[in-house]
């Protein structure tokens, strides 16, 4: 009776609790603001933009093509994926279909980018629950993957790689072995870390049952992605609107059951283990394309060259290809003009020809020229790719000028955290962590 | 009296040797991560690169714990107070490390949305240039902070 | 191309005009038809569009007529397909009829249209800026906004 009468006197009132922009648990910019009633989040507000740096407006100022740069920043953990979104939404508004052996490359670089990106997903996720190890082994895996994608591109995050009719360089030499090799080596670390983390007590109960979101919820937010597969819809891009080669390849789509964190965990191990698989299925069928030719003898040195062409000792010199500077770029990349497209206009020419003959200089002037370069036909264009993190699609508008009018591009992030709020209310403090950390919030692409 | 004051300025000059080194190797850092950058400082944290090895392992996640500030990655006019007030909140003696090139001078965001280059907001000891910079560049120039460190005056 | 001409006879009075340039279905509307065709567009079992994929807007100015548009791209699980309605939007008023009602995605990519664009959506449960600071002054995406207009908020310190 007297407990009763002193819990009417005593006044509970809801705690306003701030979490970032800057907090160890935030990998990115994001601020909550939560009301809490003792451990137990009423209700959450999300504010974003920490990170707004005007992507959509700086694609308006230059060409089509300088855009390409801006998309790496987007998703910078998986930033292939971007690169051949753009270009291909572009290709689509121009009615041009890349090579065979181009769209394989595309493939490829974009699964391994897929394993970079869930890599880190799960491994920083598991180093803010505690788990520094899984996060360590992770990162070593990542790392061989980031030096087979700087073998091929040039550097480890922010590639460039797609170009608007193609890619910037052909495959190197031995890729296919190598990568086969570094596939065995991720795939050793992924059967580590699922030993250390599947069945583990510590791991399981924080994620089990927390950050439950229904498959109606999760649609009506129109979240895709493994957030939406882990509450059991079956939506893909890769599937239900097949693009590039994907309708060649054999690989299942993990779904989860419950909507938790747990299945978010399997679902994206699961999607590592397919993107793999894709990517062997697609290097055993890649067509053989020409890494470095010989058909007219093998390469010149460039000044030797220029030495023979003065002795008036031109015959068969025009079809010979010149052996460049090794400190030029793209020179040791090989001869990557049996993978892009041919059309002038579209595709820059490969650097041999650039500094090898007056047309392929001439061809590349016209490129890169202000007022010159790509001008696709006017009209706009919504091209969808599966993105890391769910649904990427670039929406563009051309006004027929060589820059583009309006690039929009669709965050996979974006409505994910629209609906985070609605997903942690009702859950304690303490689930904020593992729930924020499986929906990989990437702040570049959800801020733009 | 001459003889003594040579000898104090050997033993201030031993002793700033020795506070220089101890802090040059115990770094307490504030990872400021807000972009792409982000990816490279964990590349460079783990395994494989260890920034452990320069004494720069521990990261603290307040300031109030921390002598270095890395800001790593793009910092937007909306985000710029909050970087002002973790810099103020760091205690002396600190150090501000600028990561990656959209922090030195604001890289190609040249836009209505982002700052170009923190030093206009807070001093910077080392700039690392790069976007992002790989880290064995990361490492260099956490070695320039070391040096910087060492040379210094220590203020005790 | 079925479904645009089953709406463009249905909804007579709202379409301006309906076209599928590279394979994607584009309906131009007015601004007064938002809430029937799109209450239309998600509960109707043989469109059943209930993906919400994009919301965004496109800036013509000194165009004729009216200066925004503002996109909407749809997407139904069950039927696979898509569909994209565009709705004019004149500067003078330019505000239409949310669509947070019907998709709760809406909430937040109007509320970003609102602070790019300075569109007003009419019964949008909380319109406030999103990606820019509530100091902000304009719309950075609009035309006429130039791209290097800083406001900052924590002024740049002098050079010595």
């Amino acid at each position: 009776m007297q407990t009763q009468e002193k819990e009417k006197q005593t006044e509970t009132r809801h705690m306003l609790l701030n979490v970032g922009p800057s907090h160890p648990a935030m990998h990115g910019v994001i601020r909550f603001i939560f009301e809490l009633d003792g451990e137990t989040i009423v209700s959450a507000d999300t504010e974003i933009g920490y990170l707004h740096r005007g992507f959509e407006k700086m694609c308006e100022v230059g060409p089509y093509n300088q855009a390409i740069p801006y998309t790496d920043r987007l998703n910078y953990v998986s930033p292939l994926i971007n690169n051949f979104a753009y270009c291909l939404a572009v290709e689509k508004l121009m009615g041009l279909k890349v090579t065979e052996r181009c769209q394989y490359i595309r493939v490829i670089m974009s699964e391994i980018s897929r394993v970079t990106d869930h890599l880190t997903c799960i491994g920083a996720t598991a180093m803010e629950l505690g788990a520094f190890t899984a996060f360590l082994y992770m990162m070593k895996a990542r790392e061989f993957l980031y030096e087979l994608v700087e073998q091929v591109t040039g550097a480890r995050l922010t590639v460039s790689y797609g170009r608007v009719g193609g890619v910037k360089a052909d495959l190197p030499e031995g890729f296919a072995d190598q990568t086969r090799q570094v596939l065995k080596e991720v795939r050793k670390v992924l059967k580590e870390v699922d030993k250390l983390l599947s069945r583990n007590r510590i791991f399981v109960d924080r994620v089990k049952g927390v950050g439950v979101i229904s498959k109606e919820d999760a649609i009506a937010y129109g979240i895709t992605g493994p957030f939406l597969r882990s509450t059991g819809v079956n939506y893909d891009v890769r599937k239900a609107q097949p693009y590039l080669i994907y309708d060649r390849l054999k690989f299942e789509i993990p779904l989860g059951t419950n909507g938790d964190n747990l299945d978010r965990y399997y679902v994206r191990m699961e999607e590592m283990e397919q993107s793999m698989i894709m990517i062997e299925q697609a290097l055993d069928q890649i067509p053989p394309g020409v890494v470095r030719i010989h058909e007219q003898g093998e390469p010149m040195v460039a000044a030797q060259m220029v030495d023979e062409a003065k002795m008036g000792r031109i015959a068969g010199i025009a079809q010979r290809n010149v052996l460049l500077d090794p400190t030029l770029q793209g020179s040791t990349k090989g001869f990557h003009e049996k993978v892009n497209v041919e059309d002038k206009k579209t595709v820059l020419p490969p650097k041999e020809a650039t500094y090898g003959n007056i047309e392929g200089l001439m061809n590349h002037f016209k490129w890169v020229m202000f007022g010159h370069g790509i001008r696709p036909p006017k009209g706009e264009v919504y091209f969808p790719v599966e993105g890391a993190n769910g649904e990427l699609g670039f929406y563009i508008v051309s006004d027929g000028t060589e820059r583009p009018y309006r690039v929009r591009v669709r965050p996979p992030c974006f409505p994910i955290m629209a609906a985070i709020g609605k997903v942690l209310e009702g859950g304690m403090m303490a689930d904020v962590v593992p729930t924020f950390g499986s929906v990989n919030m990437i702040a570049g692409e959800l801020d733009r | 009296m001459k003889m003594l004051e040579s000898a104090t300025g050997f033993f201030t000059s031993r002793l700033q040797d020795a506070i220089g080194w101890a802090r040059k190797y115990s770094i307490f850092q504030y990872p400021f991560v807000t972009a792409c950058c982000g990816m490279e400082y964990m590349a460079t944290a783990a395994s494989h690169y260890d920034m452990d090895r320069f004494g720069a392992g521990l990261v603290r996640f307040s300031p109030r714990q921390s002598d270095v500030l890395f800001v790593v990655g793009t910092i937007s006019q909306k985000m710029a107070p909050i970087l002002k007030k973790i810099y103020d909140q760091i205690c002396e003696p600190k150090w501000v490390v600028a990561f990656g090139v959209c922090t030195c001078t604001g890289g190609f965001y040249d836009n209505y949305a982002t700052v170009m280059g923190i030093d206009t907001i807070i001093p910077v000891d080392v700039y690392i240039p790069g976007c992002p910079p790989r880290p064995e560049n990361v490492l260099d120039g956490l070695m320039k902070l070391q040096e910087k460190i060492q040379r210094q005056k220590q203020e005790v | 191309m079925d479904i645009l001409n089953q709406l463009k006879s249905k909804f007579s009075e709202y379409v301006i005009e309906t076209h599928s340039q590279c394979g994607d279905a584009t309906l131009v509307i007015k601004k007064e038809g938002v809430i029937p065709l799109f209450s239309y567009l998600k509960t109707s079992p043989e469109l059943d569009f209930n993906f919400l994929m994009d919301l965004t807007a496109v800036d013509y100015l000194g165009r004729e007529g009216s200066r925004f548009e503002v996109v909407y791209h749809l997407y139904s699980l069950s039927k696979n397909h898509c569909l994209r309605v565009k709705v004019d939007v004149g500067e003078e008023d330019s505000s239409l009829d949310s669509v947070s009602s019907l998709w709760p995605a809406a909430n937040w990519y109007e509320r970003e249209v609102w602070d790019m664009f300075g569109i007003k959506f009419k019964g949008h449960p909380d319109l406030k800026r999103i990606l820019m600071y509530e100091e902000f002054q304009g719309h950075p995406l609009r035309k006429d906004y130039p791209v290097n207009r800083r406001q900052p908020l924590v002024k740049p310190v002098p050079m010595n």
